[in-house]
């Protein structure tokens, strides 16, 4: 593979959104080429992520329109990706993986979602659809109901009082909004304190409503290109150091929800690639659907031992400014919404800027390798990319 | 390769109130609900067997918030069988507002309900109960 770089990379407020799928897209899209110093006609490949435009809009097929918003080439194909939450990352890899073999030099990567135009009750359906339709949606299970099973075996596992538990979750939460409230472009831009997570209404025991983030609209994406073409096109580029992507079955094959499998395996590929490990990341996008996913996360990641990270965020290890490494500056999917076939390539746009040093607020200060944490669905895919900005 | 045990043979089994799985013949453990392949050592020399219906709570939810079509609140756990397995079902002999951690770990008898389909998903499907007291 021949090294990669990401050009430019752009999203969407995230939010509750009056535009049309395409026309999310096309905005994050033609940002992420601008910034790139690019036109569309020098893309080579649309990868395109979309989860559920069938639902929110009745259309299938999304990727070529998308293709023709953004004024792209007909010489160059647009491929629909879907991983549940982990689509864009998925498509950004695949964009990478293709670049890297030499086949394009220049592709556009990302996704867009509209999911508030469901309304929640069919938005809760559609979500459970990415759990196993015949033995396991088909009992009613919910996201948020799958990490509530995951919430209550941590504590069980780690013999942690479940109040305690909750209460380091919450942190969680008031750790996340904080960050939100400096990014612009999040769903949420208000900090909330430890009573207004427990003090939440009841979405799946023990899971209250500040534990879930939010349904979203909005979209991202990000150039990717050959290294070797990145220098002469902006001054900045950053290089994708490693990936993983790995996937694990429905939950009864997965069994103790709190190992989450596909994202060892995942992670342990990205850091082989990269040549680093845990103690090497100076920032973290993480996969925080719920505030028990970024505790699970950080522990995958062996930046915690297992049963370890739960009070991470209340001891002020991953805040901003805090003493360990702060994990996911834009707010996450907590604050920064989760509008799911555009989140890995929103989580991909925050760690190029931070790794440009262009965050602002919420920068971390000298910061050289950051790592992006995309989940799908209930544990089944989760897809890894480490980023640098080649400064030593 | 011809599938063993397929999702409409296990559905009419739970109908007839049998839990129907497979054994390995290379490695001797239980697969179930079945599957083409031996999740622990990838065989395919598979052969139906009948699980004993026992198991222990693992993990649980109440699901307050629910997809369209559900009425909320209900019971979603998971038990290991006591052939191995896990499995997802609903407890359905506990009222929701009762149930909490002393959950895990506690016997279960497994039987089946049936759920409706909805316009999503057009059959109507036999899932997995979970019950407390032996029946
Ligand atoms: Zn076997």
């Amino acid at each position: 593979m021949r090294p990669v770089a990401i050009l430019g990379a752009a999203m969407t407020k995230f939010g509750v959104s009056e535009k049309t799928n395409l026309e999310m897209f096309a905005e994050a899209g033609l940002e992420a080429i601008a910034r790139s110093r690019l036109e569309p006609r020098d893309m080579e490949a649309l990868f395109f992520g979309n989860c559920l435009g069938d639902f929110e809009e009745g259309q299938l097929h999304m990727a070529p329109f998308a293709h023709a918003e953004l004024g792209l080439p007909v010489s160059a194909p647009a491929t629909r990706f879907e991983s549940a939450c982990a689509t864009a990352t998925v498509a950004t890899r695949h964009a990478a993986l293709l670049v890297g073999a030499g086949v394009y030099d220049v592709v556009i990567a990302g996704g867009t979602e509209r999911a508030t135009k469901m309304g929640t009750s069919l938005a809760t359906r559609t979500f459970a659809m990415a759990s196993q339709a015949q033995h396991e949606s088909a009992a009613g299970i919910t996201f948020p109901g799958v990490f509530a099973m995951a919430t209550h075996l941590y504590a069980h596992k780690y013999n942690i009082p479940l109040k305690d538990l909750k209460r380091h979750m919450a942190g969680v939460a008031v750790k996340n909004h904080s960050h939100g409230s400096m990014n612009p472009k999040a769903h949420f831009q208000k900090k909330i304190d430890i009573d207004t997570v427990l003090g939440g209404m009841m979405v799946a025991d023990p899971l209250q409503l500040f534990d879930c983030c939010p349904f979203s609209d909005g979209a991202a994406a990000v150039i990717v290109a050959d290294a070797a073409k990145a220098k002469d096109l902006i001054k900045d580029p950053v290089y994708i150091a490693g990936m993983g992507q790995a996937s694990c079955g429905p939950l009864y094959v997965q069994k103790d929800l709190t190992r989450v499998l596909a994202r060892e395996a995942s992670i342990a590929q990205a850091y082989k690639e990269a040549g680093i490990g845990p103690d090497d990341l100076d920032v973290i996008e993480l996969h925080d659907c719920f505030t028990i996913a970024e505790i699970l996360a950080l522990e995958s990641f062996g930046v915690y031992g297992f049963g370890k990270a739960y009070d991470a965020a209340t001891k002020g290890e991953t805040t901003l400014n805090g003493s360990r490494v702060v994990v996911n500056p834009s707010g996450g999917l907590k604050a920064k919404g989760h509008p799911i076939g555009a989140t890995g390539a929103a989580q991909l746009t925050e760690i190029v800027e931070q790794l440009r040093g262009e965050s602002g607020p919420r920068q971390v200060e000298g910061a050289r390798i950051g790592l992006v944490d995309t989940l799908g669905g209930d544990l089944g895919t989760v897809c890894n990319i480490i980023l640098t900005n080649g400064v030593n | 390769m011809e599938y063993k045990l397929t999702f409409n043979h296990y559905q009419q089994g739970l109908e007839q109130g049998k839990f129907l799985g497979l054994k390995c013949n290379a490695c001797d453990s239980v697969i179930f609900p079945p599957a083409a392949v031996c999740r622990e050592c990838g065989s395919t020399d598979l052969t139906p067997t009948e699980l004993s219906g026992k198991g222990a709570i693992r993990t649980f939810t109440v699901i307050r918030v629910a997809p369209e079509g559900r009425k909320p609140p209900y019971i979603v756990a998971m038990a290991e069988l006591d052939e191995g397995p896990w499995a997802l079902g609903n407890l359905v002999d506990m009222a929701p507002e009762q149930a909490d951690m002393g959950l895990l770990g506690k016997r279960v008898t497994l039987g089946s309900h049936v759920v409706k389909g909805d316009t999503y998903a057009t059959d109507d499907t036999h899932v997995l109960t979970f019950t407390l007291k032996a029946p």
